[in-house]
């Protein structure tokens, strides 16, 4: 045992991160040289999973951030894949063109129709690229608001799936109104006719995420993260030095468990240990569950209570002062 | 504001005579640079002389994240300012048309939306639904205040969902874009008027140039984001002279049938460019 502890979980991660390096390079070494390094290697496999296990028993925030943007956790596509059936995808925004970052389905959830919205995030680098790490134009949040609209036409629910960095920071998208369109959907969602259910899946970033969040029922995962800004962008704003990503993790209070104590998020859906991907199916059904259940309990509201509902709902959120100092809400 | 007799002009460098500037509402006699000003100044510039009746002046954020050091950058903020948000918002006329206006400050941390920011837009807008009045916000915003976290994100559902409301009423909202607008106000309120306005030469974007430099790995024009960029992309209806804004307000408020105080008193126009 060390007798210097100046911050535990940062010592386990550079632990870890020592491990796998050697790791690593044990494996590189072997393929370029043809030597087998099986025996060095697994013990050293061994004590990281055993470092693995100590850091998820109580992750801190900075760690549920990794594990929000793990790449191997479950996707839209997954969820969709599993959780629906009867899918129907829908393209474009009907005035400039297709955004693949954003995904709109009309499909069946235990065989009622509903609308599926979601960033499309993808799960190698090909994948990526070709859907934009999940980053949507505005042309994506558009064409999210048509689906939207089709759900309010037909009164079908809409479920909307939310993990992304956020909305894309480029040029064209500036041009075409990235705002405009976020603060259009942000506007149409809290008064859409129909019931809408929200599972943050992995990293609500932003705008770009509460532009397809605004619902009556705001679900996350454990080991999801939502944030006003990336923790890296935090620390270099404030800090100036992005490598305060893991202070700013933490202060920010991005982590399910403290958006459920703000009153931001209504409830969080656990997650298998060390994070959805270690057991998809588990996760599925949790997420089935609770998608059953919020729909079962808002499709019986009339539309209007439905709607004063929701607006009360954001219309609460925030902590202030009034002069007499008495803090509300 | 730096005391002086004289002012330097930000963007051609020349010293103008102080009170030349203040005369032209701040906008500089030699290049129209539009020189930021204070939502109190903004208020004093747009609304009819002691027309103004201020909502909610002791509403502030507090610090619901423990958030390090923002007590003490919101109480410097404040005596700064002299004010307890980054907004003020009340009852106001324009060449006699009521309204319900709202002017977020730069100078209060950013112009950025943090809990009470976005309070006070929302009690605006309800007020304004409540007395069937057309609401006036003047944008002036780096975006959410990250210091409160999702709550100051949450803010951009509970502004526009009020605005939402005036929309269902029938009731008129007018934005005005003010250097510079940038992130969570963009995308909320400030782009949800019925009509946008903004003023020559201001920052519009969601995101920042540099985020987008490094994204995009290229440099921007120089005009990104300006105004009379964002009017060419149309994104905005108009760009108003701030010399002419009050004039522009007040036809608009015609058009979408404010109410109009009786008598009606009609104040000189201001100083028009000479």
């Amino acid at each position: 045992m060390t007798e210097r502890r100046p911050s535990p979980a940062a010592d386990l991660d550079r632990q870890l991160a020592d491990l796998e390096q050697e790791i690593d390079r044990l494996r590189r070494r072997s393929r370029e040289h043809s030597v087998p390094v099986d025996a060095e290697i697994a013990p050293l496999v061994e004590r990281a999973e055993q470092l693995r296990v100590q850091i998820y028993t109580h992750p801190s925030p900075w760690h549920i951030v990794q594990l929000a943007r793990q790449s191997q956790r479950p996707r839209l596509l997954d969820f969709l894949g599993t959780l629906c059936s009867d899918v129907m995808e829908l393209h474009g925004d009907r005035l400039y063109r297709d955004d693949p970052a954003l995904l709109a389905a009309l499909a069946r959830f235990n065989g009622q129709p509903v609308v599926v919205i979601g960033h499309n995030k993808g799960k190698d680098t090909k994948e990526n690229i070709a859907r934009n790490f999940g980053m949507p134009y505005p042309e994506g949040y558009r064409k999210a608001l048509r689906a939207m609209r089709l759900a309010e036409k037909f009164r079908y629910p809409v479920i909307s799936f939310v993990d992304t960095p956020g909305a894309y920071p480029g040029d064209e998208a500036e041009e075409r109104g990235q705002a405009e369109a976020i603060a259009r959907n942000i506007q149409e969602m809290s008064r859409l006719r129909t019931p809408v259910v929200v599972v943050i899946t992995g990293e609500g970033g932003s705008g770009g995420a509460l532009a397809i969040a605004v619902g009556d029922a705001v679900l996350m995962l454990q080991y999801a993260v939502y944030t006003v800004i990336s923790p890296e962008g935090c620390a270099a704003i404030l800090w100036h030095d992005a490598s305060r990503a893991r202070d700013a993790a933490a202060a920010l209070k991005l982590t399910a468990e403290d958006l459920h104590a703000l009153g931001v998020v209504d409830e969080v859906l656990p997650e298998p240990f060390g994070g959805a991907h270690r057991d998809p199916d588990a996760t599925f059904a949790t997420v089935r569950e609770a998608l059953q259940r919020h729909l079962q309990a808002l499709r019986t509201v009339p539309i209007e209570v439905l709607l004063d509902r929701r607006y009360e709902k954001y219309r609460r959120m925030g902590r202030i002062l009034e002069e007499s100092t008495q803090s509300i809400e | 504001m730096p005391a002086g007799i004289w002012a330097k002009c930000p963007r051609c460098r020349n010293l103008i005579y102080r009170k030349e500037l203040e005369r032209n509402l701040k906008v500089c006699p030699k290049c129209s640079y539009h020189h930021r000003l204070t939502a109190v100044e903004r208020l004093e510039i747009t609304l009819d002389e002691n027309s103004f009746q201020e909502y909610d002046a002791g509403l502030a954020s507090t610090d619901p994240l423990g958030f390090e050091s923002y007590p003490d950058k919101l109480s410097e903020a404040q005596a700064k300012t002299e004010q307890a948000e980054a907004v003020l918002t009340g009852e106001g006329t324009i060449e006699g048309w009521r309204t319900v206006t709202g002017a977020l400050d730069f100078y209060f941390m950013g112009g950025s939306m943090g809990s009470a920011v976005g309070e006070k837009v929302a009690r605006a807008a309800e007020r304004a639904h409540a007395q069937r009045l057309p609401l006036l916000i003047f944008s002036a915003s780096g975006g959410a205040r990250m210091q409160e976290g999702v709550l100051s994100l949450m803010q951009l559902a509970k502004t526009s969902a009020a605005i939402g409301r005036l929309h269902d009423a029938g009731l008129p909202y007018l934005s005005v874009m003010c250097d510079p607008t940038t992130g969570g106000v963009t995308a909320s309120f400030a782009f949800l008027g019925d009509v946008i306005l903004a003023e020559p030469g201001a920052l519009i974007g969601f995101a920042g140039r540099r985020v987008i430099e490094q994204t995009i790995r290229r440099k921007l024009p120089e005009d990104f984001q300006t105004a009379e960029f964002c009017l060419q992309k149309g994104l905005l209806d108009m760009v108003v002279p701030r010399t002419e804004m009050r004039s522009a307000l007040s036809r608009l408020l015609a058009f979408v049938g404010a109410p109009r105080l009786v008598p009606v008193q009609i104040e000189p126009a201001p100083a028009a460019q000479p």
